[in-house]
């Protein structure tokens, strides 16, 4: 396990061209620890000089074994690793599992509930985007925008620590509703983020978006248009920018995502700088979603009160035997639900995050499965990497915005 | 060992020495980047403004081993990745140190499974352990004084 | 196109015996294993399903035949509809006709049930593992593959543990 294993070259030698063989062209290892690729994935570039004739992604290197070890918890259990997926959409990844499961054991969800759970999905959006502006810039080498994007990233942060505790991995959406109602300060907190960030957005683009240097870097780089998207399976701001206007949250509503307002952004060229203008567009679309959804806050409970799933508040237990019952039993054993598969898809910030849930009716899951988004959109690499610069490659990575963890689970 | 050996206890000059050298080392150790996974967002989160690692002499974290003297291990290690990262903890010249960053690093964390290193000490010798899932930057900054303070021990016949 | 349920669930069973089954709503269709390329080619020609979201396995250990339930999903984007295709494995015979001549996605999830479940592909261009290492032995995801889970230790079994525990050394 600890030594090097020198990898033959009749593996992989269908995967590149004849010029590799003939010593033409050179063969090289952007290896899994390098500043630029957003993780550790691992690039096999094929080189002509500086021209990338072939990219062939090697992933693997984050697996982690969530979906068998999913299996041997139960499901209450089971939901502390989903957030470690895409780590830096926990509250998404919380919401697939928990709507699969609402959907698998038939439960209702309180509007309180509902419209708290789409303020929380639209501000870790906003959060992953800032992240990924950070660091696609600090790629592309401006290295300011890093530090002002984490910066509110800060704010946002301090927002989901009033509601769970944890800054990241929250945990705060559970089946049935959320954890624990919001505390009192949460409403001034992101009344106050709001109003901030549409001055902090202007600031950021009048940074990137008419910077000669950025534009240079960006414009006709890894084109790719909607049919191909179409064929490769790829979804998320990628399909957007080339040019279908294809969003889960308006084409399978979930979550009353119905009951908003808001536009979905579209671009027709397809390339590096079309992906940057629809993702700070979606910033402000968020922005827009997280007004409404405090506008419309209603009063009223935050969880489901079926007690075969959902346990009892603390304060019951001392004075309900069935509330302890159930305590009791959701505890040591875990809820049943029937038999049955079900597959729910939400959009995260990267594209399509399904959760493929089959249960044989035992309180641990028989098999989840997630449908990533890095995953599917990674194998559009060597399409978007053909006849680029070495150099382009690091801004092709950056834009089509992998997280490992995602991709490797 | 060494120069202890043949100039015999000097007293005054080594230890002069020892805390000259140990100053220089402690005030600008140069982390590698190796960020895995989750843990790997909050030591950027802990770089960047907010909470500035440079104060302690983090100014930059160099992608090169041959250039840094300290490697953050944060995020999750697969089994894939382990033979990585024991190449690349050789490549480092020493004197070297390992902060083993968020419960993965420290223990395998939450995943115990066929397809996580239960604890990068198995691969690499760790010094400090920073526990957190993932650990808050206030955290990660505890941890580097700790490795500072720990340093700062260090005497002359464990390096000469 | 949008094609109501029904009619589709009707054409599937009759041109390629296709059995639907129904759960909170959404409809799986089990076919047997021959007609697996040719059923995928008329959802894609024919009834418009034009994106291969998923595709994904399911081991029914220690039940023998079927052992393994192979899902497919697609989406039809125009109207919206998933189609969820099983197809029934069973243990011994365990080799699949590859899709990625149908969709050309499904190379890498191919890859994946490969490496996790031991199922192969005829016919899928690049079969090797993903993601695990190259010389990995088994395949993770099946149910007779133990966890591999390292023994917790309390004080009680402190000692026995930690003698056998590897330490990286300088």
């Amino acid at each position: 396990m600890t030594e090097i294993r020198e990898v033959s070259f009749e593996e992989f030698k269908h995967l590149v061209s004849d010029r590799a063989i003939k010593g033409d062209t050179m063969l090289l290892n952007m290896g899994p620890q390098h500043p630029s690729t957003h993780g550790v994935l691992r690039l096999l570039l094929e080189l002509d000089g500086e021209i990338v004739v072939n990219c062939i992604p090697d992933i693997g290197f984050l697996h982690t074994g969530i979906e068998k070890n999913m299996e041997t918890k139960t499901y209450q259990k089971a939901e502390v690793m989903t957030d470690r997926l895409d780590y830096l959409n926990p509250i998404g990844n919380n919401l697939a599992y928990c709507l699969a499961v609402e959907k698998l054991c038939d439960l209702d969800v309180p509007p309180r509930a509902q419209v708290i759970r789409v303020l929380l999905a639209e501000l870790t959006r906003m959060a992953s985007h800032l992240i990924w502006l950070g660091t696609s810039a600090l790629d592309l080498g401006a290295m300011s925008v890093f530090l002002y994007t984490m910066r509110e990233r800060e704010m946002l942060l301090d927002i989901f620590e009033l509601c769970s505790g944890q800054r990241m991995m929250t945990t705060y959406v559970r089946p049935g509703g959320l954890w624990r109602d919001v505390p009192v300060e949460f409403v001034p907190a992101v009344e106050q983020f709001l109003k901030i960030i549409p001055a902090k957005i202007n600031e950021y683009e009048s940074l990137l978006h008419d910077n000669p240097l950025f534009i240079e870097r960006t414009r006709g780089i890894g084109v790719i248009k909607a049919d191909e998207c179409i064929q490769w399976g790829v979804t998320g701001p990628i399909l957007r920018a080339g040019g279908m206007a294809y969003d889960l949250r308006k084409a399978r509503p979930y979550s009353g995502y119905e009951q908003f307002d808001f536009d979905i952004p579209t671009r027709q060229e397809g390339d590096v700088y079309a992906r940057y203008e629809i993702r700070m567009a979606e910033l402000r679309e968020s922005s827009k979603i997280v007004r409404q959804a405090l506008d419309k806050l209603p009063g009223g409970e935050i969880r489901s009160n079926n007690r075969k799933f959902i346990p009892p508040p603390r304060s019951e237990i001392g004075t309900s035997m069935e509330a302890l019952i159930h305590h009791f039993k959701l505890w040591t054993e875990g809820f049943t639900p029937p038999v049955g598969s079900v597959y729910v898809a939400t959009e995260s910030p990267r594209g399509e995050l399904g959760v493929f849930l089959e249960s044989d009716g035992t309180p641990k899951p028989h098999r989840v499965h997630y449908h990533t988004p890095s995953f599917a959109n990674l194998q559009i690499m060597p399409l978007l990497t053909r006849g680029h610069f070495i150099a382009d490659v690091v801004g092709i990575i950056a834009s089509i915005d992998i997280i490992l963890g995602d991709a490797d689970r | 060992m060494g120069i202890e050996q043949k100039a015999g206890d000097l007293g005054l000059v080594t230890t002069t020495l020892e805390q000259a050298v140990n100053w220089a080392r402690t005030s600008s150790m140069w982390p590698m980047l190796f960020g895995l996974a989750c843990c790997a967002i909050e030591m950027m989160a802990a770089q960047a403004s907010s909470y500035d690692m440079s104060r302690f002499g983090m100014e930059l974290m160099r992608a090169s081993p041959r250039q840094s003297d300290l490697m953050i291990v944060a995020g999750r290690v697969s089994r894939k990745m382990a033979p990585v990262l024991r190449n690349l903890y050789d490549q480092m010249p020493s004197p070297k140190w390992v902060i083993a960053m968020g419960d993965c690093a420290a223990c395998g964390g939450v995943f115990n499974n066929y397809a996580v290193v239960q604890g990068v000490d198995e691969i690499v010798p760790v010094d400090v352990y920073v526990a957190g899932c993932p650990p808050r930057p206030e955290g990660l900054i505890h941890g580097i004084v700790t490795l500072h303070e720990k340093v700062k021990k260090e005497q002359i016949k464990d390096w000469a | 196109m949008k094609i109501p349920f029904e009619t589709l669930t009707k054409n599937l069973f009759d041109e390629f015996g296709a059995t639907p089954q129904e759960f909170r709503g959404e409809v799986s269709y089990l076919i047997p294993a021959e007609t697996l390329v040719a059923l995928v080619t008329r959802l894609r020609d024919v009834y418009g399903f034009n994106m291969l979201i998923d595709i994904t396995a399911v081991d029914y250990w220690p039940k023998i035949a079927p052992r393994f339930h192979m899902v497919y999903h697609f989406l039809d984007m125009s109207s919206n509809q998933i189609a969820c295709i099983r197809v029934p494995i069973d243990g011994q015979a365990s080799s699949l006709s590859s899709i990625s001549g149908v969709y050309i996605n499904a190379t890498w999830y191919e890859r994946e049930i490969w490496d996790m479940f031991g199922l192969r592909f005829d016919g899928n261009p690049d079969m090797r593992r993903i993601l695990m290492p190259h010389d990995w032995e088994g395949y993770p995801l099946r149910k007779d593959y133990p966890l591999g889970y390292e023994e917790v230790e309390y004080s009680f079994n402190f000692s026995e543990i930690d003698l056998k525990k590897l330490h990286g050394k300088e």
